[in-house]
């Protein structure tokens, strides 16, 4: 047990009780039952600390821009094991991308007040030095945007942007690191890595710029990617096709994926644990397909029907055909 | 098929031939610019003279070359200074924002209120003339337009989604300022650093007319206007050439950024 504590993991509280772990986090409670015959309960509760990549306690969100403070996360509790694929959920506003941006370490502005504790592998993120935490972003942590359009830069090439993180974070060569973006790019499932090395981001079109930037952020193999909202800016067809790429990535390289949709039809495809979020709340959470057999809150019951149902998918088609 | 951007082609095309005899200049004149020759005083066109000779006797052609080469050097050295302070002031100011920001921007708001030619009449009766100083001095009075302008952008630029990105791979904020932003900051800043460079041959060409910029014997445009405005009427050309020149030099300019506002 000693390399536990010699990796610098912080003396844990109990991170809850077996029946809260059942449901959340089997593959931590098997851990724990299976140590547990062996070792005293505090040693165990450290191994499930270790499994455990992304723990978020009590988070809370302020904002004071304003006369009256505005909060818009509250007492958020939020537990990732590494290779997980956990959705948040949650209308408009419900704080789900505020959440997000926290986990990623983007919240910077000095009229927002952050609460709480973020530990990514035992590491208190939220109240580290800025220096520290950019050790971590783009290597252990890295974040995908909802809006391809934007999130690459217009004057400069997407082989260089691919690059970036490589450059920031590696000792690799020139030819090292196109290597490795090409790999990248090809993971993506972009045809053609070469050329879209060489291109500049208006040469392509959103869905592909998507895929550059998911080829980016999983440039030095990330622990955790947190996707907010991949998929809200581009159609239905390329939807899934991201979707099926992110489980594609997760199973290759076992990356633990934080994906924030307003889609549970997309959560559904997706992921494994679902989180509902409602006006900075977290109201619900659980299995997906658990949720969506017997969801819990008035709020979710409503997102679940507001999925909208095609039954009649064939009967159209054969009028078309007609 | 695309439409021609003349702007672009007449700006560029004059201020090549602009910039093509101003190098010419700073090797080659056809008679020394500051020799005096007595018996050539107001010389007519010759093959000799090939725009004549003013009231010294001295070449008209030979200054205009040299008087070009150094109007453009001051303006060119201004809008360095201007450019490069307006940068590092915009770009920390923009992306940092906060008191600093605050303080930085009333500072440059006061110095944006002087007008430039006065603020450079105060720092030359300080420091004294010459065409250094004339630099120095317009030079800081041109950097608040410029930092206005890179401030601007950064504030515009910081939010956006790239940035973030950048920063979420672990960039610091030097790198994301200099080598992400700036970038983007380069089209607005561009065509701004023309129009500021019309603007610095227009104010170096006034400092000299007024006698506080290139010192005589030294040929500037505004120098020769100066000289010459008091033989305006017995020999106008010593007049019209250097106003033409000053006139073609902005024109190239400001069409090119015209032009290039046009490309982007």
């Amino acid at each position: 047990m000693k390399w536990l504590e010699r990796s610098g993991i912080r003396a844990p509280k109990s991170p809850g009780s077996n029946e809260t772990l059942r449901k959340s986090h089997p593959t931590a409670l098997r851990l724990r039952q299976s140590t547990l015959c062996r070792t005293p309960r505090g040693l165990a509760d450290r191994i499930v600390r270790a499994v455990m990549l992304l723990e978020v306690k009590n988070l809370n969100i302020e904002f004071h821009d304003h006369d009256r403070p505005e909060r818009a996360v509250c007492g958020l509790n939020l537990r990732m094991e590494a290779g997980e694929i956990v959705g948040i959920v949650g209308e408009s506003g419900s704080g789900k991308s505020m959440s997000a941006l926290a986990i990623a370490g983007l919240l910077s502005r000095k009229d927002i007040t952050k609460q709480g504790e973020i530990l990514f592998e035992g590491k208190d993120i939220l109240n580290c030095s800025r220096s520290e935490l950019r050790k971590l972003q783009g290597d252990d942590i890295a974040m995908i945007f909802q809006e391809p359009e934007t999130s690459l830069n217009p004057l400069k090439k997407v082989g260089w942007q691919v690059e970036e993180a490589l450059r920031l974070h590696t000792d690799l060569t020139k030819e090292g690191r196109r290597a490795r973006a090409l790999e990248v790019l090809r993971k993506a499932e972009l045809q053609d890595a070469e050329k879209v090395y060489d291109s500049y981001p208006h040469h392509l079109s959103g869905g592909m710029r998507q895929r550059v930037m998911i080829a980016a952020a999983m440039a030095c193999r990330p622990k955790l990617l947190i996707a907010d909202e991949p998929t809200t800016a581009l159609d239905v067809t390329i939807q899934a096709q991201i979707v099926k790429l992110l489980k594609k990535i997760r199973e290759e390289q076992h990356t633990a994926v934080l994906f924030i949709s307003h889609d549970l039809s997309l959560i559904r495809q997706l992921c494994e644990r679902v989180l509902v979020m409602q006006a900075g709340h977290l109201i619900e959470e659980g299995a997906v397909e658990e949720v969506f057999r017997s969801p819990g809150q008035e709020y979710t019951k409503k997102l679940i029907g507001a999925i909208p149902e095609i039954p009649a998918a064939c009967e159209t088609r054969g009028k078309f055909e007609r | 098929m695309k439409k021609k951007n003349w702007n672009l082609l007449i700006g560029g095309l004059l201020s090549g031939i602009m910039l093509l005899f101003i190098v010419v200049g700073f090797f080659y004149t056809p008679c020394s610019p500051e020799a005096m020759d007595n018996a050539a005083k107001f010389a007519g066109v010759s093959a000799k003279h090939l725009m004549g000779c003013d009231h010294f006797g001295r070449d008209i052609f030979s200054r205009i070359l040299k008087g070009c080469g150094n109007t453009f050097i001051v303006a060119f050295g201004t809008v360095l200074i201007g450019t490069l302070c307006g940068i590092f002031l915009g770009a920390f100011t923009g992306y940092y924002g906060g008191v600093l920001d605050e303080i930085l921007m009333r500072v440059n708001d006061a110095v944006f209120a002087f007008p430039s030619i006065l603020l450079a009449l105060v720092f030359v009766s300080l420091f004294g003339g010459g065409k250094y100083n004339i630099i120095l001095a317009l030079g800081i009075a041109f950097v608040p337009s410029f930092a206005r302008i890179v401030r601007s952008e950064f504030i515009r630029c910081k939010n956006m989604d790239y940035v973030k990105s950048a920063r979420l791979m672990g960039a610091g904020d030097l790198r994301i300022m200099f080598v992400h932003i700036l970038p983007n900051v380069m089209p607005v800043l561009v065509s701004s650093v023309l129009i500021g460079f019309n603007n610095a041959v227009l104010a170096e060409a006034g400092m000299s007319y007024l006698g506080i910029g290139v010192q005589p014997p030294e040929a500037s445009l505004g120098r020769m206007l100066s000289e010459a405005q008091s033989y305006l009427f017995s020999k106008p050309s010593m007049a019209f050439l250097p106003g033409l020149m000053i006139v073609l030099l902005v024109l190239g300019f400001s069409l090119m950024s015209e032009g290039l506002k046009r490309e982007r």
